[in-house]
């Protein structure tokens, strides 16, 4: 399978994408954000960073680059799409996700590794993952708090689309301890933590973010 | 300055016709002496904006006037590591090493002090900046950084401003330009309230074929100056700043620091690295302190010798400053690069793919001449070279000072020690709380140290280890340290046992260590016990690089640190870099597993003086340091090398000693560890003696590792094993982890809270 990933200007977690991409028997593309041009992948990941600074609100400049027409365009139809960190950031900016990443509560930039349990795994990316598994990846962000109002939470909850939650410690105040979520389809995910981070036992808190790089393939071919 | 604006232009041909214009060269920070020198060089009175590129230039943290002469033995080292010559040594942006494969790295670390006293986030996020600059200037594309801090004691007022600060600065620009932090120093010491120390190291990767230096060769080709608008910001920063002590009374020069915005800086990285690809860098150099001053000067006098500016192409945030204000710009994010004609068109579309501004400002000429222009008119005339390194050398008088024989006879061992099982117990836990020792999550936290993938060692490690080819495997390894105690102490031996702890540290992984580079922070060069301070940890420096076959390769001087009468302990901080080429087979620093054979290498002697303990206990700093042995450090170095693949775990013991060790090597993985001591079981815990490292390895392979220290002439003891929930010294005391943790962990949350 060919998975692109998008480089924004002020991305920085691309390179980590693709290598976790390719370590999880994909092939990766790289994508410029300048570009209405998806390449004939099969899915797409928008990794971290700080796309134009973060200097609006997180993702909201990004939300408008060429390449997301295509991507926005792509999801509707189907097409799996991660984002992670500034990436999910991207899609509630985009409306392919609901609520909001607000500033992390206790107002510092956090680092750490996080555990966090994987509650649906029905989406394009977590079937890889036992239900409820409980896994620990990188967490790093500034603006990282999951919001949205009580009754989007509460269908969040309802429909099953709460993808991981965060476990022992909330790391940035995010509501309901979400982690990540997904749409009604189960096609676009976006998660906080970085998957990316841990797929290898050589740098990073052991390999168990790999399951969203070998989801793909068993979804689709499933 | 401000006068410029409304007057006439002061050029060159004016400053002819009124020879005898008053001038503010006092206000910029000259001696009468410089002003005498600057009309020499001319043959006339400078203009305004010659007054200001000679001012900047030759300011303290430019022109190294009062640290040149004794700088200078540096150069004696063998410019070779030992991994063969280097590829570019001191006087360029940042040193340059061999690391095999092809491989090159570049790495530097910089001061930047007096702007994070003044403004700690936007002084310590240009820090970061500032060092990313000279490492992509030499071609490379930077991969990792460190930073070494210093604060004043941890409860005082200033420092609850300070810290956060600077800390939120190192992560705001660091974690922005997708850096990993890989490790540094937080030290806390009274002597730093008032002038927190903020050093920052960045190291690059490039291929040998990639190497850029900073000169403007070939007549004819373009001077392109790209990245961010030249702003008012930073204005006489390093004049008024770097080189000028602080009253007493604080900060009131908040306009002279300059603000980053690293998404710009990013942007600079990716573009300059695919303007590198692309072939179409003939030379290149960053805008650091003294800005565009700097920047002509350095690359004129690097090259052909001339080059012709039009002053008016700079792109302006501020479209009211002045030829002089925009020579002395600090504004951070820019570059200079010499282009050939026929690739400018090239260079200007990458940029443009980035959306980094660029404007061709100039070209190089062969007139010997630096001549910039301002709307047609020449405001400046100068031979680069007298701006760029003919500023003043100061043979600043130096002088033991009288204090320093009480000093050292006032030494630590005589005071009073804890006695029993119960008081040693209370005395670990006591120094692993302390502020120097204790838990630095809540500072590292904030800091990203996974991104790009490659960081294999990092805090709480005793060295940062990045991976700088993923199918060989081949990595480097980053150490800093500095024992300012020691340094006070002793100042020879103190800048010798900064480097034999880094040098410790870096092949503690498994590293070999390879080349230094310094930062030498020291207070007021018009105080000849500074002075003397600063001359003898230069020579003492100097002397162990020798012994240890590491050469320097550049560094940074920053001096004035001092609030009113009091200077800073002498901080010569030292990196070590180090290359390993399988980091899949590094040591790691913490226990890892239970039943494993504890060692002690190396030799403990009655050494309490400038020791943690003393700092802690008794608040008492007097004595002579722990003696230097280079042969026992080069000895265990090469065992640590020899020993990858059977050594289990290994960390060096430093401050703190050896309880500090068994403290931080049971706390990471949980861990515990049970030991017997030799002798005075508080000797064995806390003196501070060097050359020594503790390791474990698996019961069945002791007899390896007596063997190979026995090879070495390394003493080896056998301490004890690995396992349990505690840290038990046989006879003396148990310590539970859980309790030792809470201790270690609490301190600096509780103190920021």
């Amino acid at each position: 399978m060919k998975i692109g990933v998008v480089t924004f200007p002020g991305t920085l977690d691309d390179v980590d994408a693709q290598r976790a991409v390719t370590i999880g028997g994909n092939e990766a593309v790289a994508l410029w954000h300048g570009d209405h041009d998806l390449k004939g992948v099969d899915a797409v990941v928008l990794p971290g960073g700080f796309s134009f600074g973060d200097y609006l609100r997180c993702g909201a400049i990004s939300r408008f680059s060429p390449v997301m027409t295509e991507v926005i365009e792509a999801a509707h139809k189907g097409m799996p799409v991660l984002g992670i960190c500034n990436g999910f950031q991207i899609l509630t900016e985009s409306h392919l996700l609901p609520g909001a990443l607000i500033r992390n509560d206790h107002r510092k930039f956090v680092c750490r590794d996080q555990k966090l349990r994987i509650e649906n795994n029905a989406t394009a990316w977590t079937s890889a993952y036992e239900k409820d598994q409980e896994i620990t990846v990188v967490l790093k962000n500034g603006e990282g708090s999951f919001v949205a109002d009580e009754a989007t939470l509460d269908m969040l909850e309802g429909e099953g689309r709460v993808v991981a939650r965060y476990l022992d410690v909330n790391p940035n105040g995010s509501l309901r301890d979400i982690a990540g979520i997904t749409n009604e389809r189960g096609n676009v995910v976006g998660l906080m933590p970085h998957p990316e981070h841990a797929v290898e036992e050589l740098c990073g808190p052991g390999t168990e973010g790999l399951g969203f790089f070998t989801s793909l393939a068993a979804s689709v071919f499933a | 300055m401000t006068e410029s604006r409304t007057s006439a232009l002061d050029t060159v041909a004016v400053a002819s016709t009124d020879p005898e214009r008053e001038q503010p060269w006092a206000e910029l920070g000259l001696k009468e002496d410089e002003y005498a020198r600057i009309r020499e060089i001319l043959g006339r009175r400078p203009t305004g904006a010659e007054l200001a590129m000679y001012s900047v230039m030759w300011s303290e943290h430019c022109s190294y006037k009062s640290s040149k002469v004794h700088l200078k033995q540096f150069g004696e080292l063998a410019q070779e590591t030992p991994r063969g010559p280097m590829l570019a040594g001191i006087g360029e942006n940042a040193g340059v090493l061999d690391i095999g494969q092809g491989y090159a790295v570049s790495f530097k670390v910089e001061s930047h002090n007096h702007p994070s006293y003044v403004e700690p986030y936007q002084g310590a996020a240009t820090g970061i900046g500032g060092i990313v600059r000279d490492i992509i200037a030499m071609g490379a594309r930077p991969v990792a950084v460190m930073d070494p801090l210093r604060f004043g004691p941890l409860d005082a007022p200033d420092t609850h401003r300070v810290l956060p600060g600077i800390v939120a600065g190192v992560g705001g620009y660091g974690n922005c330009l997708g850096l990993p932090n890989i490790g540094g120093e937080a030290v806390f010491d009274a002597t730093y309230y008032g002038n927190p120390l903020v050093n920052a190291l960045a190291v690059g990767v490039l291929r040998h074929e990639d190497l850029h230096l900073a000169n403007a060769s070939g007549t004819g080709n373009l001077v392109v100056l790209y990245g961010a608008r030249t702003g008012g910001d930073g204005i006489g920063g390093v004049s008024v700043l770097a080189s000028e002590t602080f009253d007493a009374d604080g900060p009131a020069k908040r306009p002279a620091v300059q603000v980053g915005d690293p998404f710009m800086e990013k942007l600079l990285i990716e573009c300059t690295l695919e303007l590198y690809g692309a072939h179409v860098v003939a030379g290149i150099q960053d805008l650091g302190g003294a800005g565009l001053s700097c920047a002509t000067s350095e690359l004129a006098s690097a090259g052909d010798g001339g080059m012709h500016v039009e002053l008016d192409k700079v792109p302006l945030r501020d479209s009211t400053l002045s030829p002089e204000e925009i020579l002395m710009s600090e504004s951070q994010e820019r570059m200079m690069a010499v282009v050939e004609p026929a690739n400018i068109d090239a260079f200007l579309a990458i940029c443009r793919k980035w959306d980094v501004e660029a404007a061709v400002i100039g070209e190089v000429t062969d007139t010997g001449r630096l001549v910039i222009d301002w709307h047609g008119q020449t405001v400046v005339d100068v031979p680069p070279g007298t701006v760029a390194h003919e500023g003043p050398v100061y043979n600043r008088p130096f002088a033991r000072p009288d204090w320093q024989d009480a000093l050292q006879a006032d030494g630590a061992e005589k005071l009073p020690r804890p006695s029993t099982g119960a008081e040693l117990r209370s005395t670990v836990v006591q120094l692993a709380a302390s502020p120097n020792l204790c838990d630095k999550s809540w500072i590292t936290d904030q800091y990203d140290r996974y991104v790009r993938g490659n960081t294999v060692l990092s805090q709480p490690s005793d060295s940062g280890m990045i991976r700088i080819d993923e199918e060989t495997n081949l990595g480097v390894s980053i150490s800093t340290d500095c024992n300012g105690r020691f340094a006070k102490l002793d100042p020879y031996a103190g800048a010798q046992l900064a480097l034999v702890e880094s040098y410790r540290n870096v092949a503690t992984g498994g590293a070999e260590p390879l080349a230094v580079s310094d930062c030498l922070n020291f207070g007021s060069p018009e105080d000849p016990a500074v002075m003397w301070q600063f001359a003898q940890a230069c020579t003492g420096l100097k002397d162990a690089c020798k012994e240890l076959g590491t050469p320097v390769t550049g560094g940074n001087v920053s001096l004035y640190n001092q609030t009113g009468e009091t200077a800073i302990l002498p901080t010569p901080v030292v990196a070590v870099l180090g290359v390993i080429d399988d980091v899949t087979k590094r040591t790691p620093s913490a226990f890892e597993a239970a039943g494993q054979a504890v060692y002690l290498l190396g030799e403990t002697r009655e050494e309490l003086s400038g020791s943690e303990w003393a700092h802690v206990v008794h608040g008492h700093l007097g004595g002579l340091p722990p003696k230097v042995d280079f042969a026992a450090e080069k000895a265990l170095a090469l065992l640590l090398r020899e020993g990858v693949g059977l050594l289990a775990t290994a960390h060096d013991l430093a401050d703190g000693g050896l309880a500090q060790t068994l403290v931080e090597s049971s706390i990471k993985n949980g861990v515990g560890v049970t030991v017997s001591l030799e002798g005075d079981p508080f000797l064995a815990l806390f003196a501070e003696s060097t050359a020594r490292v503790l390791v474990a390895v698996p019961a069945d392979r002791t007899g390896e590792l007596e063997a190979l220290a026995a090879k070495h002439g390394v003493p080896a003891a056998a301490l004890g094993t690995t396992g349990g929930d505690a840290i038990v010294v046989e006879g003396q005391f148990e310590l539970p982890i859980a309790e030792v943790r809470e201790a270690w962990s609490a301190t600096l949350p509780a103190a920021m809270a």
